[in-house]
């Protein structure tokens, strides 16, 4: 690859990474300032909050009772079964259950603020909001974040019990264990660090799913094939850091709490 | 030439400096991913002038009009609008000065998740003006494009010709002092084209608002400026032969520069090789 191809890449990466922290500055700086725009942030809590939670749940359900399903044969092997109510527990609320609700929200939201914010992009109805004298940050991006951090946060929780729940049917009601056992080593060994940690990642993925969706949606161009390279982009993009920021927060909750 | 930068709350913003022009440009150029687009453009376009900018596709005409409003920050050169440099305001300070001004996009960019009214009325209601008012309002702007049906509908229920005629209500609703239309025909049928066309010789004649209109459609622009409106009979009638609308002038774009600024007649008459095989 020729050194100009490299640094031409290098500068459009910068550029990018610039334009995705300005963005996301100016809609914290939003949230502060007036107007403030209550009606739209619950349009998108509804949208975003409602709208996830079939799949959520679904989600949720399966992953807790394939994580039994697994473990139980497993500790089985070691005279531990007694324990699944405990692996799924830990399991759920630290780990699976924020990276897949995030994962589910991310695949669903980012990807729909993108393509909206797209077409509005693509079809000048960002520029004529600002020749109407609104600012489409304020309007449009600030409303989608903040109702992805408290809709994601709630549906994460949701997330967690259902995937106990379905841990439990598959515990109880598939592989036989007592129903008072499992429930008794769900909570058992759950201190509250183990739920902080689960309650805290969240609220960053939220972030990283509505800011990287709307930047992707604010800086398309190029017509309808614009918009759906942008979808997929603010997907693969939201994604990946989502799983590089579990990494992150998890060796940095660990690093404070020991656990 | 006042460079404003706080901008009066108790006066309308293009009442500010009331000597300045509509709109004046200053040796103004911007290019996109290397490319020049305008190359030191100057002109202006004073109050109750309408200037018609004539130019090849793809030349930079809505690129200039973008920038009129604010909506692009040129790479040099000033520009200013009633007096205040729209080049160096901040965000919050040009959504103000935006209250003075009209702007009708090439595809007419009507929010389609509102309906029309809801799109006309759509700077009322984040003013948070009384509802009635904003009815009376919407009502009176679409009555002007002669849509006062339409308050219900999508614009996915309209006609290309209808939306086009929707985004002029929306650009007047607030009796802006500068109207930037940008190719209001563009696409549209030969018919439905002098609709739009009568709609801005009406806007012109009966508000003596200044604008800036982009097309590259030169029977609209010769008929804006050998037409009036008759506020008599609320038609528009052509002007007696020879006669032309002094208020209407043109300036023509060629390969980022500025190759004519001047009346209709030095424009017909110019010796230009250009402007005449353009013409031709």
């Amino acid at each position: 690859m020729p050194i100009t191809t490299v640094d031409a890449a290098a500068k459009r990466g910068v550029a990018a990474v610039q334009q995705y922290s300005l963005l996301s500055a100016r809609a914290i700086v939003d949230f502060f300032r007036p107007p403030f725009y209550g009606a739209d942030i619950i349009t998108q809590a509804d949208l975003i909050g409602i709208g996830s939670l079939p799949i959520v749940i679904l989600t949720g359900f399966f992953t807790g009772g394939v994580l039994a399903l697994q473990s139980a044969s497993t500790l089985a092997q070691f005279g531990a079964a007694a324990i699944t109510g405990q692996l799924v527990s830990f399991s759920m609320i630290k780990e699976l259950g924020p990276v897949l609700t995030s994962l589910m929200v991310s695949g669903r939201n980012a990807s729909g603020m993108a393509s909206e914010l797209g077409s509005m992009m693509v079809t000048e109805q960002i520029d004529a909001m600002r020749a109407l004298g609104t600012d489409p940050v304020k309007k449009l991006v600030m409303p989608r974040i903040v109702a992805t951090i408290i809709m994601l946060f709630f549906l994460t929780i949701i997330s967690d019990l259902v995937g106990i729940m379905g841990g439990a049917f598959v515990a109880v009601i598939m592989l036989g264990q007592d129903a008072n056992q499992y429930f008794h080593t769900v909570y058992q060994s759950l201190q509250y660090p183990d739920i902080l940690q689960g309650l805290v990642k969240p609220l960053f993925f939220g972030f990283i799913i509505a800011t990287i969706g709307c930047y992707y949606g604010m800086s398309t161009r190029g017509g309808t094939q614009g918009v759906g390279r942008s979808t997929t982009q603010a997907v693969v993009v939201s994604s990946v850091l989502i799983i590089a920021m579990d990494f992150v927060i998890s060796r940095f909750m660990i690093g404070i709490f020991g656990r | 030439m006042t460079a404003g930068t706080a901008l009066a709350t108790d006066i309308p913003e293009s009442q500010a400096h009331p000597d300045a022009p509509a709109i004046r440009f200053e040796d103004v150029s911007i290019g996109f991913e290397g490319k020049d687009v305008l190359d030191h453009i100057s002109f202006e376009v004073k109050r109750g002038e309408t200037r018609i900018l004539l130019g090849p596709a793809g030349v930079g005409k809505s690129v200039l009009l973008k920038l009129a409003d604010g909506l692009f920050r040129p790479d040099s050169g000033r520009i200013f609008v009633f007096g205040f440099e729209v080049s160096a305001m901040p965000e919050d300070e040009l959504f103000r000065l935006r209250e003075s001004i009209g702007m009708v996009f090439q595809e007419s960019a009507l929010f389609d998740s509102l309906t029309v009214r809801d799109n006309v009325g759509y700077r009322l209601i984040q003013e948070r003006v009384p509802d009635d008012e904003i009815d009376r309002r919407v009502s009176e702007a679409l009555n002007f494009v002669e849509l006062g049906h339409t308050m219900a509908k999508l614009p996915s229920e309209l006609s290309g010709g209808m939306r086009r005629r929707v985004a002029i209500a929306r650009a007047i609703i607030t009796k802006p002092e500068l109207i930037l239309y940008d190719s209001p025909t563009g696409g549209l049928d030969p018919i439905t084209s002098t609709t739009i066309i009568d709609l801005v010789i009406k806007q012109r004649d009966v508000s003596k608002t200044s604008s800036l209109l982009v097309t590259h459609r030169l029977q609209d622009a010769f008929m804006l400026a050998t037409h009036r409106f008759n506020t008599d009979t609320g038609e528009v009638v052509t002007l007696p032969e020879n006669q032309i609308d002094p208020s209407t002038s043109f300036l023509v774009l060629h390969q980022g520069k500025l190759v004519f600024d001047g009346p209709t007649h030095d424009l017909v008459n110019s010796n230009d090789d250009f402007l005449k095989q353009y013409l031709a």
